[in-house]
């Protein structure tokens, strides 16, 4: 099953916001957990910020009252393929929802100083590549993509973005991004080790039974 | 080499390190909501696959139950046709595959953090995860507990197994005694509030200490149930005398077996020279009630102390302090004590247990809630809470303080379901997240302990507990 195309680069705009402790909730609020797909959140993206009006699952867009001063419904960040923020984004929940939503914007990468460890997980298993640089280099991003409209491009195997003349490098575990780059399946992976998951577990079954006890 | 609680945990459970460098960890215990799981089962039933150790899964319907049910109640009196789609997805999945559920019309019903342990399916040393961050609850009992997300939760279904990489170990020791008034609660909002909401990222974070020795196993659950947000994945505390007397009564393990068990859980300690990356050590008898005046857990102030100000604040805190202040619409108050609350909660994963019942209910014992609160309600955390807390005589007193007594459920401590506040009400509430509308568009959370959000309810505003 493949979840996103080799894509070795990842181009587009940048859309910033300028907020510490983004937190999942505010990335997709609790009304839109309720579904039970994995597709179908982009609508309901920041819903707070993105909206004057309440929502609910299944009313879109165009049926409610845009917020027109939020970077994400201003033309071109509508089309941002990257989000730039601050500190100790995705922190809160464990809802994959929360990535599932930035996906189906369009979001291939979130550029922070620090995640929240579930998102950051969560982020490699749905095709987003979370980014993270030092707060003197999220800085001068913010400070570059202020005033005028910036295009970004990512390179996952040099594991470089540049912009303007701005070039950094990331850092991220290989193994990572190799499942963003083949979108590899976990579950048929692990599988292949089933034989040594069957092995440990009659081991533990034999020395602490009681964890069995109730099977 | 000398170990933490961590390591061993870590150890016990591990199954091989794979190519990728990460590790794959056997996981003992599985816990299952209606929220989290129905796109995991999904996938399962796409790849052909059924859970690899059915006796692993528990599960149980908790965030979108509305908490007026009485006795007639089943799936099918949901109102909301969309939560009422998750709750009959949880149990379709079940029956089909096996997994032993309590469900909707169920005694032992309840918040999946507070049935597990008091059920018995928590038991020192397992490896435990569950598609909710809040799983580190668990960790109050000398387990590896974590949340997951939804791709997870169909990778331990189908292999009993979780690929991770290894944490680092952090310590927090809290020495001392709590002043008059002060909870738990307030201990774990002091932490947050000291080394913020991102402190504890890339850490399991071990209690430990002369106040985590004196405390009880639903004091110790508050604790670890809120290691998530202070960044932390996985909250510890090394199993003691009071660990196994709980287990001991929850647990029902037969005799031979529940003394074998217990050699081994009090070797999970963490050895006498081993290192941590980080220690932090707090002296708590200096800490006062604590309650939060933004939108993070860590915006966080003594209760009497004054709100921050973003014109005294460093540079970089200005904006997050002004965009929170505006948001709970703080206006010109200089102090917690100057806001008038509208609705208060006591319930959630974090402070429903029978404990956090008896001390809300002593506090509003022959008093009445004041005539400027719209709303207070007692969510108790399960069957068995609100079953224990009625043969106390807890319902009537709370009743009779005016408060509403409810089933269990999350509740308003997130809004999926009926419990919601209105927009810009103003609640005290005793569960763990104060985000931008986490308990209803608009709404306003303010953190507490149980004790002081009844107090809240009865004199209309935050006040001295002591
Ligand atoms: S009570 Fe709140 S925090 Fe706990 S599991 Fe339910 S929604 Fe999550």
């Amino acid at each position: 099953m493949k979840l996103q195309g080799n894509e070795l680069q990842i181009n587009g705009i940048i859309a910033s916001i300028d907020r510490d402790n983004i937190d999942t909730d505010q990335i997709i609020p609790t009304e839109y957990l309720k579904s039970i797909k994995k597709f179908g959140f982009e609508d309901y993206l920041f819903d707070g910020w993105r909206y004057l009006d309440d929502g609910k699952l299944g009313v879109t867009k165009d049926q409610r009252q845009i917020n027109e001063k939020f970077v994400l419904n201003i033309s071109p960040y509508d089309k941002a393929t990257i989000l730039l923020t601050r500190d100790n984004f995705g922190c809160g929940s464990s809802r994959e929802h929360a990535v599932w939503a930035l996906r189906d914007f369009g979001i291939k990468a979130v550029i922070a100083s620090s995640f929240g460890d579930i998102f950051y997980n969560n982020c490699f298993k749905n095709g987003v590549l979370p980014i993270q640089l030092s707060k003197e280099q999220i800085e001068d991003l913010f400070k570059l993509s202020q005033d005028t409209i910036k295009e970004i491009s990512v390179s996952l195997d040099a594991k470089k973005l540049s912009i303007g003349d701005i070039e950094y490098k990331f850092l991220v575990e290989d193994n990572l991004l190799e499942r963003i780059i083949y979108g590899l399946d976990d579950v048929d992976i692990t599988l292949q080790d089933k034989e040594l998951i069957k092995d440990f577990e009659s081991n533990r079954i034999k020395n602490k039974p009681w964890i069995f006890a109730n099977d | 080499m000398p170990k933490t609680l961590y390591d061993k945990l870590w150890k016990e459970h591990h199954i091989t390190t794979l190519n990728s460098g990460e590790s794959l960890l056997y996981i003992d215990r599985h816990y299952l909501h209606e929220v989290t799981s129905p796109q995991a089962f999904e996938g399962l039933a796409k790849k052909d696959l059924t859970p690899w150790r059915l006796g692993a899964n528990i599960a149980t319907p908790d965030h979108n139950v509305p908490t007026e049910r009485g006795d007639s109640f089943n799936m099918d009196s949901i109102d909301d046709e969309i939560s009422k789609i998750q709750v009959v997805e949880l149990d379709k999945n079940c029956n089909r595959f096996g997994i032993k559920q309590f469900d909707i019309t169920s005694n032992n019903q309840g918040i999946v953090h507070v049935i597990g342990p008091e059920l018995g399916y928590t038991l020192p040393g397992m490896t435990i995860v569950c598609g909710d961050s809040h799983t580190s609850t668990h960790g109050a009992f000398g387990c590896l507990a974590m949340g997951i997300g939804t791709s997870e939760v169909e990778h331990v279904l189908a292999t009993q197994s979780l690929k991770v990489s290894k944490l680092k170990n952090m310590h927090v020791r809290f020495d001392g005694k709590p002043q008059s008034g002060v909870t738990s609660k307030d201990i774990v909002l002091y932490l947050i509030g000291k080394i913020g909401t991102a402190g504890g990222n890339g850490h399991a974070i071990e209690f430990s200490g002369s106040y985590i020795d004196s405390i009880s196993m639903e004091a110790r659950m508050t604790i670890c149930n809120m290691a998530i947000e202070a960044g932390a994945k996985v909250g510890l505390i090394a199993p003691d005398k009071t660990t196994i007397e709980y287990i001991k009564e929850h647990s029902n393990l037969e005799d031979d077996l529940f003394n074998r068990a217990k050699d081994h859980w009090k070797t999970l300690v963490t050895d006498k020279d081993a290192a941590y990356d980080k220690e932090i050590h707090i002296d708590i008898s200096a800490i006062k009630s604590q309650v939060t005046w933004g939108t993070s857990p860590e915006m966080v102030v003594d209760f009497d102390a004054n709100i921050p100000n973003p014109d005294n604040a460093p540079e970089e805190k200005k904006k997050n302090i002004q965009l929170a202040k505006e948001y709970m619409g703080i206006g010109s108050a200089e102090k917690l004590t100057d806001l008038k609350f509208d609705k208060v909660f006591i319930g959630s994963c974090t402070n429903s247990r029978i404990e956090d019942l008896r001390e809300a209910a002593q506090a509003v014992k022959g008093k009445h809630i004041a005539d400027t609160i719209l709303e207070a309600i007692v969510v108790p955390g399960s069957g068995m809470v609100k079953l224990q807390a009625e043969a106390e005589g807890l319902d009537k007193i709370f009743q009779n303080a005016g408060f509403i007594w409810r089933d269990p459920g999350c509740s308003m401590c997130l809004g999926m379901n009926p419990d919601q506040l209105k927009p810009y009400e103003r609640c005290a509430s005793t569960s763990n997240r104060n985000f931008e509308g986490r308990q209803g568009n608009l709404g306003r959370t303010h953190l507490m302990s149980p004790l002081m959000a009844a107090l809240t309810a009865i004199n209309g505003t935050v006040s001295n507990p002591s």
